[in-house]
């Protein structure tokens, strides 16, 4: 511009300035201040053992025995330093840096673990492992989310893709004894939900959340009806695929801890791991993220550039399909090794809600689906653990830490402005 | 290159928005499009740029026939167009705005960031534009925005191109600035299709001029016409382009504002410790850019907005705080800036709208309902005191014309015994006819001793209406001024010049 003198941006007597936000540092004061409270006043004293290893592996390393208080003192006054530099963040008005959030969170959620294992051993390979198992499908179906909110589509229908992915997995794997087979099923199965989610979505103008729910009952209905039918008496023919191998990356493998979560999993899982950053990489750095990010923020103004709105996001949300599908198959070649009925249990409303949570970003929504598997598989091994308090009740509080961290980036709005809005041309 | 469109009909149901257009636009020239609003002339464009399909007509450019299913095709073919309500991605950088839809890449669709920069960088250096290319749009003046609109024409190698009102979100210096790259571009061979409304524009800039009224072309002018021939032209009539009004007979100072501070998100300040009075029987005119607080300044004091500090009165009793109802029970009329989504509820009747602001309580409503009669009586006075032209009063008035629905407005804000009006944007889309009818009841308000604030973008509006002139600039007034202050001077504010 070319103004050579502008208004000073205060004027006189104008001490006011910008109210700061203390929302982020005021809920990481309370939890750090909570879990000092929890794990140290009501502390306990018996010591915890970590295991790390099998005593078969290649690499041993001893457990380390821990005294739950102590760590809790540790991660307290941990999660209180990064309390404290949050608040420093919103003095400046900055926004506060997730990690920070995340160190709380982390420090948090291990407090727990030490206190419900006291006296006991917890083995966080497993403990791990099963939260990587559990997270698969979720990860899976928030990235197909992601993706279609992204381009303005707002994909309900995820525990559809899920569901449907999963018995077809099920299904050709036991028929053609072909796992490669049974994956690409699945995938298109995931997208030709999609494709009929955004058919009518687009074409039809019916409501997105509308045809969303009707698909998931129609789903619902159609893999009940044949697993009574068909699958539940004639398993062996129908519903027996085993799981997929694991494929141990050698060396990498045998890497206490790391290794078995990381590189000792199956296809589906690995796929994960790829496809996290790959969508990203898509999403963020070409052609076709950028297009994709132009028709869910102003679909009007993509149009005038000459790209094909409705197309776009048709192919755009099917495509995103095969990656939900992939989720269901990894429900049952690469987990559970049989289809069960509504095996899919909520985890494609829990996949939508990592999406908003992970702010529409490939690698925060996924992280959000870790959480929640995380939480699952806290549950079990907390009901395994043998605890004194009621399990139900120690179980809840992962979903309290995930309510807590919805309460971290709430508000802070950045959803794709067009998602969930068709577009009508004149 | 040479642009010929031919006997264009577009229709929307059963409106007619273009009806046999004939234009032809030679290389080189900027052409002016003149016409009031809901002429045609966007309509018109649209279909040039392929966004909507003709119904009659064809479009030639270089004397070849063209046909466009999309801004796509019509951006190949060399046609580049700055829209009225721009085409960016807020949340996108300057470069990733220009580059949508024709991306460099590399090797397996990877954008090619750097060449877009580039791209960007010398484009602007060409106009003396000073563009960042990592800027993010929704972070930038509304003036810059527009340079990146025609930055992004001009990287498609647009040789006809079509800027549409362009000059309604600039100050009067952006506007010359503005005029000067059209020069430029002309000169090297450019043609220029300039849409405005605005009269004098016309005369500064263009070679030729074409006048449209009611989709059609009504007439071709020399810039060389008079500035009366040419309204007349517009408007099908002889206008008056100015108000007559007597010197303001000074009340007290009725309507106070003070410290008026409130921050958006992410702690902007979207106003700026405002302070300003106005007296009964005057009227204050807000001036500025559009998108300096002035939509703001109007939603703190009706009360829409509830996070402000400072203090509002009106009379010596505080509003700031008080609810939407209680500020209008408290003799506020308030004119909102966009019509069809504050103003009315387009499926409504006239009638109904009539009463939305006191659907409560009298004289509209008793305890048990609504007084039909009395609702009715009162919407046909409307009608009538206004020169409403309807099909009747229960007609919804989405129906109506842009300067009929704001005539429904006034009418209602006007129909209460008013201690304060506060009107803004009075004029925005409304016919030349209406406008002068509109600017003469604002006067007679004034006249009765009401304390007026009028909020408005176009500077003739604020110079023909105001006793005294603010200027908002970033959320902050920078100065009032007597109604008399040349137009540069006012111009050198709108754009925070201040010494
Ligand atoms: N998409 C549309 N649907 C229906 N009517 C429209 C549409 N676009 C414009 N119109 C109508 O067509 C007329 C011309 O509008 P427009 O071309 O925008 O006028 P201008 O740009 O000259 O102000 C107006 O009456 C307007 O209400
Ligand atoms: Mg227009």
């Amino acid at each position: 511009m070319t103004a050579p003198a502008t208004a000073p941006s205060s004027s006189l007597g104008g001490q006011l300035a910008a109210p700061r936000s203390w929302r982020v540092p005021i809920v990481l004061a309370v939890v750090a201040v909570l879990s000092l409270i929890w794990f140290v006043v009501f502390g306990k004293d018996d010591p915890t053992r970590f295991t790390w290893s099998d005593p078969g592996d290649v690499l041993y390393l001893d457990p380390t025995p821990a005294n739950p208080r102590v760590l809790g003192i540790v991660l307290g006054v941990l999660s209180l330093a990064a309390a404290a530099a949050s608040f420093r963040w919103a003095w400046r008005r900055r926004p506060v840096p997730v990690w920070l959030s995340l160190i709380v969170g982390i420090a948090f959620l291990v407090s727990l673990v030490a206190w419900v294992g006291a006296g006991g051993q917890i083995t966080v390979e497993s403990l791990l492992t099963s939260t990587v198992s559990l997270s698969t499908a979720i990860v899976l179906g928030a990235l197909a989310g992601v993706i279609g909110e992204r381009v303005g589509v707002v994909n309900i229908a995820i525990e559809a893709q899920l569901l449907g992915g999963a018995f077809t997995a099920a299904v050709v794997a036991t028929t053609t004894h072909s796992y490669e087979l049974a994956l690409v099923a699945a995938m298109i199965t995931g997208a030709a939900i999609s494709a009929v989610l955004a058919w009518f979505a687009i074409t039809f103008l019916v409501d997105q959340v509308v045809v969303g729910v009707v698909l998931i009952a129609l789903v619902t209905a159609i893999t009940n009806f044949f697993y009574q039918q068909v699958l539940a008496d004639n398993s062996a023919q129908f519903n027996d695929p085993g799981t997929l191998p694991r494929l141990a990356i050698p060396g990498l493998a045998d890497i206490p801890v790391i290794g078995p979560v990381l590189f000792d999993q199956r296809l589906t899982v690995y796929l994960m791991f790829l496809l996290v950053p790959f969508v990203w990489f898509m999403l963020y750095k070409t052609r076709w993220g950028l297009r994709v990010r132009a028709l869910g923020e102003h679909p009007l103004a993509a149009d005038t550039v000459g790209i094909k709105v409705n197309r776009s996001r048709f192919w755009t949300v099917t495509l995103a399909g095969l990656i939900a599908g992939l989720g269901g198959a990894s429900l049952t070649i690469g987990y559970a090794g049989a289809f069960v009925q509504e095996m899919s249990a909520g985890k494609g409303f829990i996949a939508l809600a990592a999406v908003i949570l992970g702010r529409w970003n490939p690698w925060y929504a996924a992280l959000a689906a870790l959480l929640f598997g995380f939480a699952t598989s806290f549950r079990i091994w907390a009901g395994g653990a043998g605890a004194a308090i009621p399990s139900d009740l120690i179980a809840m509080t992962p979903y309290l830490v995930t309510i807590i961290a919805v309460a971290l980036v709430a508000g802070r709005v950045v959803a794709p402005k067009a998602s969930g809005k068709p577009y009508i041309k004149s | 290159m040479k642009l010929e469109l031919r006997g264009i009909t577009k229709r929307f149901g059963s409106l007619v928005a273009n009806d046999g257009i004939d234009l032809v636009v030679e290389s080189g020239q900027i052409h002016a499009l003149l016409g009031e609003n809901g002429a045609g002339k966007s309509t018109l464009m649209n279909v040039l740029f392929g966004l909507y399909q003709p119904d009659e007509g064809e479009i030639l450019l270089d004397d070849v026939p063209r046909r466009f299913r999309g801004p796509g095709e019509a951006m190949a073919a060399g046609i580049g167009m700055v829209h009225q309500h721009f085409m960016l991605i807020p949340v996108f950088t300057v470069a990733e705005n220009v580059m949508l839809g024709h991306e460099p890449t590399r090797a397996g669709g990877v954008l090619d960031l750097p060449a877009a920069r580039r791209l960007v960088r010398e484009i602007s250096e060409r106009f003396g534009f000073d563009l960042d290319p990592d800027a993010r749009v929704e972070d930038l003046p509304v003036g810059v925005q527009q340079r990146v609109e025609i930055v992004k024409a001009l990287s498609r190698d647009a040789r006809v191109l079509v800027l549409d009102e362009p000059t309604a979100v600039l100050t009067p210096q952006e506007t010359d600035e503005l005029m000067e790259t059209m020069r430029r571009l002309a000169g090297s061979g450019t043609s220029i299709v300039f849409i405005t409304h605005k009269l004098r524009e016309v005369k500064a800039v263009a070679d030729t001029i074409t006048v449209i009224r009611l989709g059609r072309v009504v007439g071709e002018a020399p810039p060389t016409a008079s500035t009366a021939e040419l309204a007349t032209m517009m408007v099908g009539r002889d206008v008056e382009l100015t108000v007559h009004k007597d010197p303001p007979r000074l009340g007290a100072e009725a309507f106070v504002v003070d410290g008026l501070t409130l921050f958006g998100a992410g702690g902007v300040r979207l106003l700026d410790d405002l302070s300003f009075s106005v007296r009964g029987g005057e009227v204050l005119a807000v001036a500025g850019v559009q998108g300096n607080g002035q939509t703001e300044l109007a939603e703190v004091i009706v009360g829409l907005r509830s996070k402000a500090s400072g203090s509002i009165r009106l009379d010596g009793e505080e509003l700031l705080g008080r609810s939407v109802r209680h500020v209008l029970a408290a003799g506020v009329g308030f004119v909102p800036e966009d019509r069809k989504a504050d103003g009315l509820v387009a499926e409504f009747s006239l009638a109904e709208n009539i009463m939305l602001d006191r659907s409560y309580g009298p004289p509209f409503a008793h305890w048990y309902g609504i007084d039909f009669r009395a609702r009715d009586a009162v919407a046909e006075r409307a009608v009538e005191d206004f020169d409403i032209r309807t099909q009747g009063i229960g007609a919804p008035v989405g129906r109506l014309s842009g300067g009929n629905q704001q005539k429904v407005v006034i009418a209602r804000e006007l129909e209460r015994d008013l201690k304060l009006l506060l009107a803004s944007q009075p004029t925005r889309g409304v016919d030349v006819g209406s406008i002068e009818f509109i600017h003469e009841r604002i006067v007679e308000v004034r006249d009765s001793g009401v304390p007026v604030l009028i909020i408005s973008t176009e500077l003739d509006e604020v110079m023909a209406l105001a006793d005294r002139i603010a200027v908002m600039y970033r959320g902050a007034i920078i100065d009032i001024v007597p109604a008399d202050t040349p137009r540069e001077r006012l111009g050198q504010l709108m754009a925070g010049v201040v010494a």
